[in-house]
C-alpha cells in the first residue's frame, strides 16, 4: 500500500488529468451499459408493438451514444497518456535528483548498473502499467457499481442471484491474488539470479573459456534456469486459477438467470427482452470483475518497480550541507588536519579502513601519501573534500571543521583529481569547463599545459576535439592529464591528485609536478605508486593499515622507515640501473628526460 | 548491434515458426491436450451463450415444461467447459515452461560456445536481452497466446457460424463492420509505429545520458556538478515525456474507436433485426440470441487484432533467439589429447596412425611404416618434426615419405610461432609474419605500448582467435589439431582485467581447479599472498564475493586471480599485466609465490611494470604487431633501442 501512496505522490501537476481521465472513463462506461437497455426497449416495445418509427427513435439514441463514447474516449486517450507519461517524468525526476544529493557513501551502496535500471527499466514498467491499467482500473468499479443498479433496476427479484454469486467471485479471485502476490516476488528474485548468471559468464567468457569450464558454468545455469522454471510454474499455475474460476460463477449465474427469469416469464412477471438484456449485465458484471482481478496482477509486477524506485528515494544522503545561515562559505586558507579521524565505509564494516589518524599539513605545503593497496590513501583525502564523513575525530580544512563548512564551497576550494575518473561525451572544452563553466579558451589551453595535455591537444582535434562517447576516443595517459586541466580550471586552494599519473609516462609526470610547484597558494596532495611521485615533497605520509606508519621527507623516512625502505628497495633497483644505463647516454639524451632520470636516482638525492 | 524491440517484425517468418514447433514438440502431447481442451472449452462456451435462444423461444412459445430440460443441459455443458478451462489452463502452464526452460538451456549452451570475437562485438547489454526481453516475450506469447489464439479462433469461426445460422441478412452487416475495424487497426498500427519510434529516440538518448553520469556521478559530485546535470536532465526528460505523451495518446486512441465501431454495428444490427422481426422475417428469439452474440463476436475479433501484434513481437523475439543460437559455434579440430603421465608431467597423445610432420602438421603414418624407421634409429629420423620443435619416443614415415613423431609426446611448453599473420578485422593485420619460439622451461616478457600486439600474441596460443596465416606449434603440434579444451587446460592464464563470481573466495579459487581440496585452496591462496587478506575477511573463505567485487579492492582480485592460477598448476602459463593493480612492495612479496608457480614452466608474461621483466630469459619488445627488439634485459639495455628508452621512462608503457 505504500506503493500505491508513493504513486499517488507523484501524480502531481497530472492530478487535473488524473480526474478528468477517471470521469471520462466514467461517463464513456456508463453510456456503454446504457446501450443494453435501449436495446431491451427496442425489442420489447418496438417490435412487440410494430412500432418502426420508436425502433429508429431508439436506433438514433444508441448511435448517438455511440459517438459520444467515441469522444469521451478521446479525452480520456489525451488526459491518460499525459499522466502516465507525466508519472513517469516526475518519478525519473525525483530519482534523478535524489542521486544528485547521494554522497560517495550512498552510491557505494548501489551498483551502478542497479541505478540506472531504477531509473530507465524500472520507470518504464511503471508507466506501462499506469497506462495500460488506468482504463481497467475505472471500468471494473464503475462496470460493476453500475451493472449492479442497472441490472437491480431491470429487475430487482432478478438481480438478488448477483447477491448471491457476486460475493463468491470476488472471494476467489481475492484468494488467488492474494495467494500470487507474494509469488511475484519470489519469480523477480529468480529471475534476478538467472541474469546475474548469465552477466557473469558473459563478462567473464575469457576466464571460462582458459579454465575450460564451459561445462561447469552450464550446471550453473542448469540450476537457475530449473529453480525459475518452478518458481513460474508455480506462480502462473496460481495466477491462471482465475480462469476456470471466474468461468465457475460466470457459468452459475447465467444459468441461475435463466432458471429463475425463464421461471418469471412464465409466471408473466417479466417480458423476454427484459431477460436477454439482462444476461448481457451478467456478461458484463462478470468481465468487470475479472478486470480488476487483472489489474491487480499487473499492479503486482509494477510495484515491484516502485518499491525498488522508491528504495532510491528514500535513500538517506549522508552527507548533507549544513544551514545556509551558519554555513561557512569561505575557505580561508589550504591547511589541512586530521585530529584522531577514524573512518569506515558503513556502520557495520568491522574494521576501521582509517584509525587514529592525526596529521597536519600547512597551507602551500606539498605532501605525499605512500602506501600499499587499501592502506587507505584513498579514504584519506576523500575526507578532506567531505566525500565521505569520518566516523571519529575531526577533518578542517582552513581551520575550520569540514563539516561547517557550505558543501559546494568547500568542494569548489578542495580540487580532487579522483582514481577512477572518467570524461563524459563531448568536446573536449565542453569536459574541461566543469571545472571553470566561463573559462576563456586562452585558460583552457593553460591549464592544458600546466597538466601536459597541449601535446596531444592538436593530435584529437583541439579543444573542439570530440571524446567519444564517456571519453573513449583519448589512451589512458591522456585522459588522466585531461582530468588534471579539468581540476587545475577550478583554481582549488587544496589540490589532490589520487594515483592519477599512473599511466603518465615518467618524463611527462616530472614535468607535471614541476608545474604544480609552481602554483602560488596551494596546498598539493599526491598519493602515488611511485616513489618518484612524492620524493620532492615537503612531507610524505606512510600509510599501513590505516595507519600513519611514519611521516618526514624523503631522507628522513629513507633513514628511519622501514616500509619506505621497502617500496624504495622494491622500486629503486630498476630505477638505478635505469639511471646507470641513461647516464651512459646522457649527451645523447635531451635536458628534460636527464632531469627526470637523475631525479630517480636514488643516491643523487639520497 | 543497436536494436529496436518495439517495433521489431520477423524477417523470416516461417523458419522461425519451425524453430519454435519444433522446440514445442519437446511438449507435444501437452499441447495436443491443451488444444483439445482448449476447443471444448471454446465450444462450451459458444454452446452455453447460443442456448439462450431455444430458452427464450421456448418461453416466448409457451412450452414452458422443456425449461428444465434445457437448463439440465446447459448445466452440463458448462460443467465440462469449466473443466476443460481448468485442465488447459494448468497444462499449458507447464508446457510453456518446459518450452522457455528448453530454449534458455539450449541458448546458454549455444552462447557459451560461441568464439570470442562474438563477445567482442556484442555488448553484454545485448546478450542479457536475449534472455531477458526476448525469451520472456515467447515465454508471454506461450504463457497467454498459445491457448488464447485456439480459442479465439474457434469462438470467432463459432460465432460467425452460429450468426450466419441465426441470421445471414444481418451478420453481412456484423461482417462489414468488423472489416473496417481490423482495416482501421492495421492503418492506425502504421501511422503508431512513427509516434513511437519517436519516443524510443528521446528514451534512448536520455537512458545513454543517464547510464554515463550515474557512472560519474563521484566525478559529479566532486565539480559541484549536480544542479547543471539536473537542468539538462530536467531538458531530456520533459523531451522524453511529450514524446512519450504524444505516441501513448495515439495508441489509446485506437480502444474507444473500435469500441464506438462496434456500437454502430450493434446498433445497426438491433434496427435491422427488429424491422426483419416487425414484417416477420425473423423470429424475437433469434434476434435477442444474436444481440447477444454479436456484442460476443467483436471480442474474439479484437482479441485477435490485439493478439497478433503481441505474436508478431514474440515472433521477433524468437528469431533473434534463434539467429544466436544458430551462429556458427568455435570450431575444434583438434584430435590431439592432454594426459597426465605423473604428479608434474604431462603428454601429448596423438591419434592412432597419425603423426606429426613440419609445422606440426598431423599426417597419416604409411603403412608398414613404423617399423622400419625404428630400425633406422634417430640418425636421420624426425627432420620434419624436430624442425618445430616435437620430441617423440617413437618416429615413423608419413604417407607424404616425411619422418613423423608418433604416440605419446611428453609436453614441455615449447611453444613456436611461423609468420603469423592476424587481425582481429578483417584487412586489419593487428600481427604481421610474427616468428617467435619459446623454449621449454623459458620465461618470455612481452613489452610495448597499448595495441602493440602483446595480448593477441598470448590470445591466439590458446586459441582465442585462430591466425589468419602461418603456423602456431606447441611441442611441435600445430595447435589447431590439439582439442581445445585439452589446449586450453595446459595453459593456465591470469587475465588483464579479473573476473570474479558470486559466490564465497573458496569457490572462486576453486574455479581454477573444481576438485581442490580446501588445503590446496589455501596453499594456492598463501603462494599468491591472498591468504593473508582473505583470513581478515569477516567470514574467512567463506565470504561470499560478488562479480562486481565491491567489497574487495582491484588489488585483491588480482591476487585471488593468481591464486586461481596457482591451483589449477598448469604446465604452461601466461600471466597477462597480472599484478598491475598491485602495489609494488606487495608484488616483491608475491614474486617468490610467482616464481615458485613459475618454477620450470615456459610462462609468458605481458609486463606493465619493466621491473618485473628482467629476470626473464628473452624479452620481446613490440611495436605496431611486429617484433622490434628481442633480447636478455642486459642486451636490450646495451643496445639502446626501444627498450632502453621505454625503461627510462621517455616513452609511455600504456
Amino acid at each position: 500500500m505504500n506503493e500505491i501512496r508513493r504513486l499517488l505522490h507523484y501524480v502531481g501537476p497530472y492530478r487535473r488529468d488524473a480526474v478528468l481521465g477517471i470521469i471520462f472513463v466514467a461517463l464513456e462506461t456508463s453510456l456503454e451499459l446504457l446501450i443494453p437497455l435501449l436495446m431491451a426497449n427496442i425489442i420489447d416495445e418496438g417490435v412487440a408493438s410494430g412500432d418502426t418509427r420508436y425502433i429508429f427513435e431508439q436506433g438514433a439514441i444508441m448511435l448517438a451514444l455511440a459517438l459520444l463514447s467515441l469522444a469521451l474516449g478521446l479525452g480520456y486517450a489525451r488526459f491518460a497518456s499525459r499522466l502516465a507519461t507525466g508519472i513517469g517524468a516526475q518519478l525519473r525526476q525525483a530519482e534523478y535528483e535524489r542521486i544528485q544529493d547521494f554522497a560517495f557513501g550512498n552510491l557505494d551502496r548501489y551498483q551502478t548498473s542497479s541505478l540506472v535500471t531504477r531509473m530507465t527499466t524500472d520507470i518504464t514498467v511503471i508507466q506501462n502499467a499506469v497506462s495500460s491499467g488506468f482504463r481497467p482500473m475505472v471500468r471494473g468499479p464503475v462496470l460493476l457499481v453500475m451493472g449492479f443498479i442497472y441490472a437491480y433496476v431491470m429487475n430487482a427479484e432478478l438481480a438478488v442471484v448477483f447477491f448471491c454469486t457476486m460475493p463468491v467471485l470476488a472471494i476467489f479471485l481475492g484468494l488467488i491474488t492474494w495467494r500470487v502476490a507474494p509469488l511475484y516476488r519470489d519469480l523477480q528474485t529468480s529471475m534476478d539470479h538467472l541474469n546475474r548468471v548469465v552477466q557473469e559468464d558473459v563478462t567473464a567468457v575469457r576466464a571460462v573459456k582458459a579454465y575450460v569450464r564451459e561445462d561447469y558454468e552450464r550446471d550453473v545455469f542448469h540450476g537457475v534456469n530449473d529453480a525459475l522454471a518452478r518458481i513460474s510454474t508455480k506462480t502462473f499455475s496460481t495466477a491462471v486459477l482465475n480462469l476456470p474460476a471466474f468461468n465457475i460463477v460466470m457459468y452459475t449465474t447465467t444459468v441461475l438467470v435463466l432458471a429463475v427469469g425463464g421461471h418469471m416469464v412464465m409466471t408473466g412477471a417479466m417480458g423476454v427482452g427484459i431477460l436477454t438484456g439482462f444476461m448481457s449485465y451478467v456478461l458484463q458484471i462478470m468481465n468487470s470483475l475479472m478486470m480488476i482481478s487483472n489489474v491487480f496482477l499487473l499492479l503486482t509486477r509494477a510495484l515491484t518497480s516502485v518499491r525498488r524506485v522508491g528504495e532510491v528515494l528514500d535513500e538517506h544522503p549522508l552527507i548533507a550541507s549544513p544551514d545556509t545561515a551558519t554555513a561557512l562559505t569561505e575557505v580561508p586558507d589550504g591547511s589541512v588536519e586530521f585530529d584522531h579521524v577514524s573512518f569506515k565505509y558503513s556502520a557495520d564494516a568491522e574494521e576501521d579502513v582509517l584509525e587514529d589518524v592525526s596529521l597536519s599539513i600547512p597551507s602551500g605545503a606539498t605532501v605525499g601519501v605512500l602506501g600499499s593497496t587499501g592502506s587507505g590513501k584513498s579514504s584519506l583525502v576523500q575526507l578532506i573534500a567531505r566525500l565521505y564523513d569520518a566516523t571519529a575525530g575531526t577533518v578542517r580544512v582552513g581551520g575550520h571543521d569540514v563539516r561547517s563548512y557550505d558543501l559546494a564551497e568547500l568542494r569548489e576550494a578542495v580540487g580532487v583529481v579522483l582514481q577512477n575518473n572518467v570524461l563524459f561525451t563531448g568536446t573536449v572544452r565542453e569536459n574541461l569547463q566543469w571545472g571553470a563553466p566561463d573559462a576563456t579558451d586562452e585558460e583552457l589551453l593553460r591549464a592544458c599545459e600546466m597538466a601536459c595535455a597541449d601535446e596531444f591537444l592538436d593530435r584529437i582535434g583541439g579543444l573542439d576535439g570530440d571524446l567519444g562517447q564517456g571519453g573513449a576516443g583519448v589512451s589512458g595517459g591522456q585522459k588522466q592529464r585531461l582530468c588534471i586541466a579539468r581540476t587545475l580550471l577550478k583554481r582549488p586552494r587544496i589540490l589532490i591528485f589520487d594515483d592519477s599519473t599512473s599511466a603518465v609516462d615518467m618524463a611527462t609526470e616530472a614535468k607535471i609536478r614541476a608545474n604544480l610547484a609552481s602554483i602560488p597558494d596551494a596546498t598539493v596532495i599526491i598519493i602515488g605508486q611511485r616513489i618518484t611521485s612524492v620524493m620532492d615533497a615537503d612531507e610524505i605520509f606512510v600509510l599501513d593499515d590505516g595507519r600513519i606508519h611514519a611521516h618526514g621527507t624523503h631522507d628522513e623516512l629513507l633513514a628511519t622507515d622501514s616500509i619506505y625502505q621497502e617500496i624504495y628497495a622494491s622500486q629503486m633497483e630498476h630505477a638505478q640501473e635505469a639511471a646507470a644505463a641513461g647516464a651512459l647516454a646522457t649527451a645523447a639524451t635531451e635536458g628534460t628526460a636527464t632531469d627526470a632520470v637523475l631525479g630517480e636516482g636514488g643516491e643523487q638525492r639520497g | 548491434m543497436a536494436r529496436t524491440t518495439a517495433q521489431a517484425r520477423p524477417q523470416n517468418l516461417g523458419h522461425t515458426i519451425r524453430r519454435l514447433l519444433s522446440y514445442m514438440g519437446h511438449a507435444r502431447l501437452s499441447l495436443l491436450a491443451v488444444a483439445v481442451l482448449v476447443s471444448i472449452a471454446a465450444l462450451a462456451n459458444l454452446c452455453g451463450t447460443y442456448m439462450v435462444r431455444p430458452v427464450v423461444n421456448a418461453l416466448s412459445e409457451g412450452r414452458g415444461d422443456d425449461l428444465p430440460k434445457l437448463i439440465a443441459f446447459t448445466v452440463v455443458v458448462y460443467v465440462i467447459g469449466v473443466f476443460a478451462s481448468f485442465g488447459y489452463t494448468q497444462t499449458m502452464v507447464r508446457a510453456a515452461q518446459k518450452v522457455v526452460f528448453d530454449i534458455r538451456r539450449d541458448l546458454f549452451a549455444h552462447i557459451q560456445k560461441l568464439p570470442l570475437s562474438f563477445f567482442d562485438r556484442t555488448r553484454t547489454g545485448d546478450v542479457m536481452s536475449y534472455f531477458t526481453n526476448d525469451v520472456d516475450t515467447v515465454a508471454e506469447a506461450l504463457n497467454n497466446s498459445f491457448a488464447n489464439v485456439i480459442q479465439a479462433f474457434i469462438q470467432m469461426v463459432g460465432t460467425l457460424i452460429v450468426l450466419f445460422v441465426l441470421n445471414w441478412q444481418l451478420t453481412l452487416i456484423t461482417v462489414a463492420c468488423n472489416l473496417v475495424i481490423a482495416l482501421y487497426v492495421r492503418f492506425s498500427g502504421g501511422r503508431s509505429k512513427m509516434f513511437f519510434s519517436r519516443q524510443q529516440n528521446a528514451l534512448g538518448a536520455l537512458d545513454g545520458y543517464i547510464e554515463e553520469m550515474v557512472a560519474g556521478q563521484k566525478v559529479v559530485k566532486v565539480f559541484n556538478h549536480e544542479a547543471a546535470n539536473v537542468r539538462e536532465f530536467t531538458d531530456r526528460n520533459e523531451e522524453l515525456r511529450q514524446a512519450g505523451a504524444s505516441a501513448q495518446a495515439y495508441a489509446f486512441t485506437m480502444v474507444p474507436t473500435t469500441v464506438c465501431i462496434g456500437y454502430v454495428n450493434y446498433t445497426i444490427v438491433a434496427v435491422v433485426g427488429a424491422l426483419l422481426a416487425v414484417n416477420g422475417m425473423a423470429d424475437v428469439g433469434a434476434l435477442a440470441s444474436y444481440l447477444v452474440f454479436v456484442r460476443q463476436a467483436t471480442q474474439p475479433i479484437n482479441q485477435f487484432t490485439q493478439l497478433g501484434n503481441f505474436l508478431l513481437n514474440a515472433m521477433a523475439g524468437a528469431e533473434r533467439l534463434f539467429a544466436a543460437m544458430e551462429m556458427e559455434p568455435e570450431v575444434d579440430e583438434g584430435t590431439v589429447k592432454l594426459v597426465q603421465t605423473g604428479r608434474d608431467s604431462w603428454a601429448w597423445k596423438l591419434p592412432e596412425g597419425m603423426g606429426v610432420g613440419a609445422y606440426g602438421a598431423l599426417v597419416r603414418v604409411a603403412d608398414g611404416a613404423q617399423q622400419a624407421v625404428d630400425g633406422a634409429g634417430d640418425a636421420d629420423g624426425g627432420l620434419a618434426a624436430e624442425e618445430s620443435g616435437a620430441v617423440a619416443q617413437t618416429t615413423a614415415l608419413g604417407v607424404d615419405g616425411t619422418v613423423l613423431a608418433t604416440g605419446m609426446l611428453p609436453l614441455r611448453g615449447d611453444v613456436r610461432f611461423h609468420d603469423v599473420d592476424f587481425g582481429y578485422v578483417p584487412g586489419r593485420l593487428v600481427l604481421k609474419k610474427l616468428n617467435l619460439f619459446a623454449k621449454p622451461g623459458q620465461k618470455i616478457a612481452f613489452v610495448g605500448s597499448t595495441g602493440a600486439g602483446k595480448t593477441t600474441i598470448t590470445n591466439l596460443i590458446n586459441r582465442f582467435y585462430d591466425v589468419d596465416a602461418g603456423e602456431i606449434t606447441y611441442d611441435g603440434i600445430n595447435v589447431k589439431s590439439i582439442s581445445k579444451a585439452d589446449l586450453r587446460r595446459s595453459l593456465g592464464i591470469v587475465l588483464q582485467d579479473t573476473h570474479l563470481f558470486t559466490g564465497t573466495i573458496a569457490e572462486n579459487i576453486r574455479f581454477g581447479k573444481l576438485d581442490a581440496t580446501d588445503e590446496e585452496v589455501r596453499a594456492a591462496a598463501e603462494a599468491a599472498c591472498a591468504d593473508s587478506f582473505i583470513r581478515r575477511l569477516p567470514q574467512g573463505y567463506d565470504t561470499i564475493v560478488t562479480s562486481d567485487g565491491a567489497n574487495l579492492s582491484q588489488g585483491q582480485r588480482q591476487l585471488l586471480a593468481i591464486a586461481r592460477v596457482a591451483v589449477a598448476d598448469p604446465p604452461v602459463l601466461i600471466l597477462d599485466e597480472a599484478t598491475s593493480s598491485i602495489d609494488t612492495r606487495t608484488e616483491k612479496l608475491i614474486e617468490r609465490g610467482m616464481d615458485r608457480i613459475m618454477e620450470g614452466r615456459t610462462t609468458f608474461m605481458i609486463a606493465h611494470r619493466l621491473s618485473t621483466v628482467r629476470n626473464c630469459d628473452a624479452i620481446i619488445v613490440l611495436e605496431h604487431g611486429q617484433i622490434v627488439e628481442r633480447g636478455t634485459h642486459e642486451q636490450l639495455l646495451a643496445q639502446r633501442g626501444e627498450y632502453w628508452q621505454l625503461y627510462q621512462g621517455l616513452k609511455e608503457l600504456d
